[in-house]
């Protein structure tokens, strides 16, 4: 096929001028565009407004999705349930036995902390949530791993707080919007969150991959401690996160710590409690102008800069 | 005429006596596809990989291929601005991208101008794939191996998409232009 004759200049001096100002047109969109990529790589926040207001737009429809992707894993799980329910409920009986006794010894430590805890002077680790919503989408085009919020600015949410589900840690929230907000996921490969052993205190970087695993470094290297079936949770340090949230369980070991696999995967969860910062003057220390001076708050030897604060876009 | 056959006065796009398209529906129709393609996959929950091709690039792209000189030679920058408030790349990144993505199909249409299906499929297919591995570079994250591998169904899907969108394209642009305005 030819382009239609009307396209091609020829002598008329119209029209090669209007083919002039449409290439000068889109050279100048190109230029632009490689000024507002180099701006918002150094500033990231420089459109978050922009972003924010566009975000607002598509939440609506997004709660309706969000919800009718609830109710569809609910049925197709209620399907499934008819066909292996006998085997089930017997090893579900086996599995109450035992999760009664352990709820009874997770009770007896549990006064035990309380007593230590009240003897150390320190408050309770648990906040209440600034608000819950539902992940209302993704960018599901894009090689960063962000997720939308039904929630923003007008229920408190704001930048850098935490994003728990009842599993584990989702994510951080990186822009609000007035009805929405963006969090960055674990898997997004500029997402660094300081993790311990939940059995003990190795300590270790989890870091996104951008493939849905999380790369597990440990900070202290020497003999590899980590085997598969481990449970990392959030160390505290940073200040961002509060201690002891489950974040990932060892699925590979590498040579420098392990491969982990996320315990609350976005696309399971229905909905999410934004929580605010855990230590929240400390974080305003860290990121401060007095930052290289000021003395590291958390009794943690990782809470160095790149800690929490390092999952910053 | 019409008792013996209902269609003899009217072609694609309709009746042709009386009618005329929509002056609105002309106009909107290719903008409102490339940005309802932009923010619809923000829908998606993808927390592992990129699920999506980028379907307002193959959209743009088929408008492109599809109805020549329907979109102007700038239309890349409005339209990419639109596509980074939602495709969570940095902002600006679809400005230069698609503008750039614009001039070359203009260049490449100057170059060869007798062009058919299988030309326009290569084209497509071979700016969407440099797209794909630009919008992973500029992404302001770092690229790693897993990353790309994951990435990488991305890059065939939407070369293998475009023939799919390109008659979707064709469908909404006998849409625009059926006549349903009356003259009277």
């Amino acid at each position: 096929m030819a382009p239609p004759s009307s396209r091609r200049t020829g002598f008329s001096k119209k029209a090669q001028l209007s083919a002039f100002t449409g290439y000068l047109l889109a050279g100048a969109g190109a230029v632009v565009g490689a000024g507002l990529l180099v701006l918002s790589l150094w500033q990231p926040d420089a459109f978050a407004p922009l972003r924010g207001l566009a975000g607002d737009v598509v939440t609506p429809a997004g709660t309706g999705t969000a919800a009718a992707r609830s109710t569809s894993q609910g049925f197709f799980a209620g399907i499934a349930g008819y066909f292996n329910a006998g085997s089930q409920n017997a090893e579900l009986r086996r599995e109450n036995e035992l999760a009664r006794i352990r709820l009874a010894e997770a009770e007896a430590v549990k006064a035990e902390n309380q007593r230590l805890k009240g003897l150390l002077g320190l408050r309770d680790g648990e906040s209440k949530p600034v608000a819950t919503a539902r992940l209302v989408g993704s960018t599901a085009t894009s090689g960063r791993r962000h997720a939308y919020l039904g929630a923003g600015s007008s229920s408190g949410v704001k930048p850098g707080m935490p994003v728990l589900s009842e599993r584990g840690v989702i994510g951080r929230v990186l822009e609000t919007g007035r009805y929405s907000s963006r969090v960055l996921l674990l898997t997004d490969s500029e997402s660094v969150l300081p993790v311990r052993r939940a059995k003990d205190n190795v300590i270790a970087f989890a870091e996104g991959r951008g493939d849905g695993l999380l790369r597990i470094r440990l900070v202290n290297l020497g003999v590899n401690p980590l085997k598969v079936g481990d449970m990392m949770v959030t160390s505290g340090a940073g200040g961002y996160y509060r201690p002891g949230v489950a974040v990932a369980i060892i699925a590979k070991i590498t040579p420098d710590g392990g491969i982990g696999r996320l315990v609350a995967e976005p696309s399971a969860t229905n909905f999410v409690s934004v929580v605010p910062i855990h230590e929240a003057a400390a974080v305003a220390e860290l990121e401060g102008p007095a930052s290289a001076a000021a003395p590291s708050p958390s009794p943690s030897p990782t809470s160095a800069p790149t800690g929490g604060a390092a999952a910053e876009e | 005429m019409e008792r013996l056959d209902p269609r003899a006065r009217s072609d694609i796009y309709g009746l042709r006596i009386n009618r005329a398209p929509d002056p609105w529906r002309v106009r909107i129709v290719p903008y409102g596809s490339i940005m309802l393609a932009s923010a619809l996959p923000v829908l998606l929950i993808a927390d592992t990989m990129p699920l999506l091709p980028s379907f307002g690039l193959l959209l743009l792209l088929a408008w492109r291929m599809v109805r020549p000189g329907l979109l102007p030679l700038w239309a890349g920058a409005p339209l990419g601005a639109f596509d980074d408030l939602f495709s969570g790349q940095p902002f600006g990144s679809a400005i230069l991208l698609w503008s750039l993505a614009m001039i070359a199909i203009e260049v490449i249409e100057t170059r060869f101008p007798w062009r058919g299906f299988w030309q326009d499929w290569f084209t497509a297919g071979v700016i969407a794939v440099i797209y794909w591995l630009a919008s992973l570079v500029v992404s302001g994250a770092s690229v790693t191996p897993e990353m790309l591998m994951v990435a990488a169904p991305q890059a065939l899907a939407s070369v293998l998409l475009y023939p799919m969108i390109a008659r979707m394209v064709a469908g909404l642009d006998r849409f625009r232009l059926s006549r349903s305005l009356k003259i009277d």
